[in-house]
């Protein structure tokens, strides 16, 4: 593989970066450069070029089958569990290259938030959300239970759970455990968070709770959701990204995408007439 | 028309299900008749005695058959010792890291070994344990049923680990979770049911087991004391028993194999109720 050198180069080329991003103060969280995806023979991801900004939420819109999701979980490197995968390309975290770090040093950094929720079945609510510190090392007590409380507090989900700590993750609705989830994943404090359609499986009233929790958590985390709706993207995120065929087509400021998208493919899109 | 249809849907689905029905049945009725034909046979010779004291001399009334019950908890340990860490390791190792073609070799060649005649594991028992120590023991008998186990363990482990969601696997690894840890401590538990299941499966398979036990452990009509002497087991005492030609042995016979299925009975509700899921 090509000498890995992504700080000496500013990367430019649009459409890397949201075109008038008009507060530079921002600081690149994570930079994309020419990834290339294969699964096998099908090429997934065709020279992807893109930028996540510190502390914003970034959508990534695009019909099914667009790569989306792989790109997504590319950044933290699940895609890595596919057998015959193989990527191509520079992807870096704060400049760090994350392809030359430890996988699992990777994934403490950046969590992830799946389409379905899946607490561990054979753990309590408690169990769940201290289960990534707890395999990690973690054995104080009170810390744990700290930890835990700020977690669930932070996922909206606290006040819902706090007397049945003990029950099993399981036990919770299709919401709640999706908050649980997400709960699991900031309880070992990382600094991404990816969501790949984390509310498709839940009703609107979860899905409303869901999204007002990404509105507060970007105060504290950079996050990229992958997602169908539009609506949602166009309500929660910053910046919207739209993928076609494994290709980048357009990224910029959300409002942008949706009312004077740049490319006709992204209009057809938004628009419903394609997709 | 459309009633004719509808009825005659109704009557296809009636039929079916009656169908399946009377298989099950009929796939009991073996089961039952294995149940009917111990306990009626068997329990006339079960008595305290049967239990602790050893087999008599013939013609001598009463003894019993402690030694063989002792002797088959023994045996079952000592297979359970070797069948039980390769079988369950072997069987991670196929499920979690497994998906290359190493791992398709060591399937197949589990799938033949599961399909090797007990017997055949008796006389290899007998060449690489028995032949070099210049005697039966123990430790033959054990090693043998400890192969005809690994099989078992090794493919039913497998099995079970391949039916928990990949979700949890990557949740975890989305977490920041070691693979190792990973599997260790969220896909075992979440299917140790599964694997408690196939380890009794291959508990009692050699619990049961005959053939390999005549190569390696022979028999012995005595309490054992140590490892490397020739052991008792209940299967070949029913065997022994049960051919003989005088009416108290075959009672015992009956008796032992009461009490055999009674053993396997009782080890698989006390391992399920041991390992049960906490909610």
């Amino acid at each position: 593989m090509e000498k890995r050198d992504i700080e000496r180069k500013p990367f430019m080329t649009v459409p890397t970066q949201p075109g008038t991003m008009n507060d530079q103060s921002n600081k690149i969280k994570i930079t994309a450069e020419n990834i290339n995806c294969y699964f096998g023979k099908v090429h997934a991801l065709k020279n992807i070029s893109f930028t996540i900004p510190e502390n914003k939420v970034v959508a990534i819109i695009g019909p099914s089958g667009c790569g989306k999701s792989t790109f997504l979980r590319s950044i933290n490197r699940m895609h890595e569990l596919v057998p015959d995968s193989r990527i191509m390309g520079k992807l870096a975290l704060d400049g760090e290259d994350i392809y030359a770090m430890d996988a699992v040093v990777v994934r403490k950094r950046i969590g992830m938030v799946f389409q379905k929720p899946n607490p561990f079945p054979t753990m309590s609510i408690f169990d769940n959300v201290a289960a990534g510190l707890r395999m990690n090392g973690m054995r104080d007590k009170k810390k744990l239970t700290e930890i835990v409380e700020k977690s669930l507090q932070q996922a909206a989900l606290w006040s819902e759970v706090k007397d049945s700590l003990s029950k099993s993750g399981v036990s919770l609705s299709g919401g709640q455990q999706q908050r649980l989830c997400i709960a699991r994943t900031l309880a070992v404090s990382p600094e991404v968070i990816l969501m790949d359609e984390p509310a498709s499986a839940l009703d609107p009233i979860s899905t409303a709770k869901i999204e007002e929790l990404i509105y507060e958590l970007k105060r504290e985390y950079t996050i990229a959701i992958v997602t169908h709706n539009m609506q949602q993207a166009a309500r929660v995120s910053d910046y919207t990204a739209f993928f076609y065929m494994g290709e980048l087509i357009e990224y910029d400021v959300t409002k942008k995408i949706f009312t004077v998208p740049a490319k006709k493919q992204t209009e057809d899109y938004i628009t419903g007439r394609f997709g | 028309m459309k009633t004719i249809f509808f009825r005659y849907r109704k009557i296809k689905n009636v039929g079916m299900y009656a169908l399946c029905v009377a298989s099950v049945l009929v796939a009991l009725v073996p089961l039952m008749l294995i149940f009917y034909h111990t306990i009626s046979h068997g329990l006339e010779a079960l008595s305290v005695n049967f239990f602790t004291q050893l087999p008599k001399p013939v013609g001598e009334p009463g003894g019993g058959l402690g030694n063989a019950i002792v002797g088959t908890l023994i045996l079952v340990g000592l297979g359970s010792l070797i069948g039980l860490p390769i079988g369950i390791f072997s069987g991670v190792y196929l499920s979690e890291f497994g998906n290359n073609k190493f791992g398709m070799i060591v399937r197949f060649m589990t799938d033949v070994l599961n399909g090797v005649p007990s017997i055949v594991t008796g006389v290899v028992a007998y060449t690489i344990v028995v032949l070099p120590a210049k005697h039966f023991s123990a430790y033959a008998g054990g090693f043998a049923l400890g192969i005809l186990m690994i099989p078992i363990v090794t493919r039913t482990t497998e099995e079970m680990l391949k039916t928990v969601p990949n979700s949890y696997r990557e949740a975890a690894l989305a977490l920041g979770i070691p693979q190792w840890k990973t599997t260790l401590r969220i896909i075992i538990p979440s299917a140790i049911g599964g694997i408690v299941t196939g380890v009794m499966l291959a508990v009692a398979r050699a619990a049961g087991e005959t053939a390999p036990l005549l190569f390696t452990a022979l028999n012995n009509r005595f309490w054992h004391t140590t490892l490397d002497q020739p052991i008792a087991s209940l299967t070949v005492f029913i065997y022994n028993y049960g051919v003989s030609p005088f009416e108290d042995w075959i009672a015992q016979a009956w008796a032992g194999a009461l009490v055999l299925i009674l053993l396997i009975l009782f080890l698989s509700v006390a391992v399920r109720f041991a390992t049960r899921q906490r909610f």
